[in-house]
């Protein structure tokens, strides 16, 4: 209980807050790669998946991306990023954050827009939608919770996996953790746990509620019973379970 | 590139290692002890890490299943812990367990229960009423309920979160290395420092060589528990 005292006391003095390698400096850093990161990722696979899932193809690769993704140690990737000419700028982090960030964000959209019941798109398509207003305004909507849950998923693991970038001198939060590494200070280790894991449940609380806020048929109150999606969610959600 | 090349170039000993190249068969062989060493130390820990962790997965999910309020701390706790960031993970059981593979070991387990009790809640809870009932009026109760019928009746479930816990715990070994003991992370750390191409990419290929092997491995395990399913597929 003493380290994790000691590791508190560090956080509460206010000089480990100030200058460049302070708490303050690495917090920005590490909410600037990973949001930034976040939006490269959802860029360049929400297009992807909402058309795939939309005319129903490349169901297999959707799924295997991620499972194969979750075989690769992130660090590894750090480590053979930061080899090449990249070295230590930003992209070499963010590109590896990118990489971890598709797979739940590509599965969880692509089974959410399949998973659009079959009925309320047949009705759509004998109304005379088209395939744009199709996807606009029965498919997407309907997929929502899913797409959002997977875009809470892999921002979590963003936010977590950032913390990894500090192994290879890298910028954020987790620099705190490896300087106390390197100067076998215990309370500056704990201390930089503390306040990566803090963050982490934030992020995901945070990322709960916006999930839920943006779900339109939770604000239409048109869902027929709680029970029965959040009944659903979670065995989606366990095929695209990662780590970092 | 011979072309320009300096005109002694033949007299040196010119090798992928000398040539810092990603892909050196001359490094396998010559690093052959250490590779093997550190691809021990990697299995070694994902197996206990695994074996612990299954076995503490399967009391909770018991207990998870009979004492109603304690599920939702069950399932909320191993979420959390999911939640926190493997470096933060190692570094907050330090003080405890100090600079060893105890210290890996602890964390896997921790990170391994999330994926572990939720799939084997969600097989044991697949389990048709109709099956259960039948079952305990045949005799059977307590443990010989949950060993012979509900546990059989559970394993795609169970080796589906199994496959998954195994291939991420393969992969997060590697983040031993922050406390020397990461197996093939300890490799990919040596090599990153000291700019060591081949050393790094070797380690990782084998690291994710490692998991699709493991993962098969529980397919044909699986496989070989499951017979009637076997016969079906067949």
């Amino acid at each position: 209980m003493n380290a994790l005292l000691d590791g508190l006391s560090w956080l509460l003095d206010g000089e480990n807050w100030s200058g460049p390698a302070g708490v303050g400096t690495r917090l920005v850093e590490h909410l600037w790669i990973t949001s930034l990161s976040m939006v490269i990722a959802c860029a360049a696979a929400l297009p992807v998946a909402l058309w795939l899932g939309h005319v129903g193809r490349g169901g297999a690769l959707a799924i295997n991306i991620s499972n194969i993704g979750r075989a690769v140690p992130t660090f590894a990737i750090l480590a053979i990023l930061y080899m090449t000419p990249l070295g230590l700028s930003i992209w070499t982090t963010v590109i590896a954050l990118v990489l971890f960030a598709i797979p739940p964000i590509l599965t969880n959209a692509y089974v959410g827009m399949r998973e659009v019941d079959r009925d309320a798109v047949e009705a759509a398509r004998g109304m005379g939608m088209s395939g744009g207003q199709l996807l606009r305004a029965v498919e997407l909507p309907l997929a929502i919770p899913l797409i959002m849950g997977g875009i809470r998923l892999a921002t979590v693991q963003v936010v977590a996996t950032a913390t990894l970038a500090a192994v290879i001198s890298g910028p954020g939060l987790g620099r705190i953790i490896t300087s106390g590494f390197g100067r076998r200070d215990v309370p500056e280790i704990v201390a930089g746990a503390i306040i990566v894991g803090l963050l982490a449940l934030v992020v995901e609380g945070l990322m709960a509620w916006l999930q839920r806020a943006v779900d339109p048929m939770r604000r239409a109150g048109r869902r027929t019973s709680r029970r029965d999606r959040d009944h659903e969610l979670p065995l989606v959600r366990e095929e695209v379970v990662g780590g970092a | 590139m011979a072309l320009f090349g300096p005109a002694h170039d033949a007299t040196l000993t010119d090798n992928c290692l000398t040539r810092n190249d990603w892909v050196c068969g001359e490094y396998v062989r010559t690093r052959s002890d250490e590779i093997l060493d550190a691809l021990g130390q990697h299995v070694t820990i994902t197996v206990v890490s695994l074996a612990i962790g299954f076995a503490v997965a399967l009391v909770l999910a018991v207990v998870a299943r009979q004492v109603s309020w304690l599920r939702g701390v069950i399932l909320g706790t191993s979420t959390a812990l999911y939640t926190l960031p493997s470096l933060a993970m190692f570094a907050l059981l330090l003080p405890f367990t100090g600079i060893s593979a105890t210290t890996v070991v602890v964390g896997l387990v921790l990170y391994s229960l999330t994926i572990l009790v939720r799939g084997i809640l969600t097989g044991l809870d697949a389990v048709p009423a109709e099956v259960r009932e039948s079952a305990v009026g045949m005799g059977y109760d307590g443990f010989r309920l949950l060993r012979k019928v509900e546990l059989p009746l559970a394993l795609p479930a169970v080796f589906a979160a199994l496959r998954v816990a195994t291939v991420s715990t393969v992969a997060l070994t590697t983040i031993g290395m922050i406390v020397n003991h990461g197996g093939l992370g300890n490799l990919i750390a040596r090599g990153q420092r000291s700019n060591f191409h081949a050393e790094v990419l070797t380690a990782s290929a084998l690291c994710v060589v490692l998991a699709l092997v493991a993962d098969l491995a529980l397919l044909a395990l699986q496989r070989w528990l499951m017979p009637w399913r076997r016969a079906v597929n067949a």
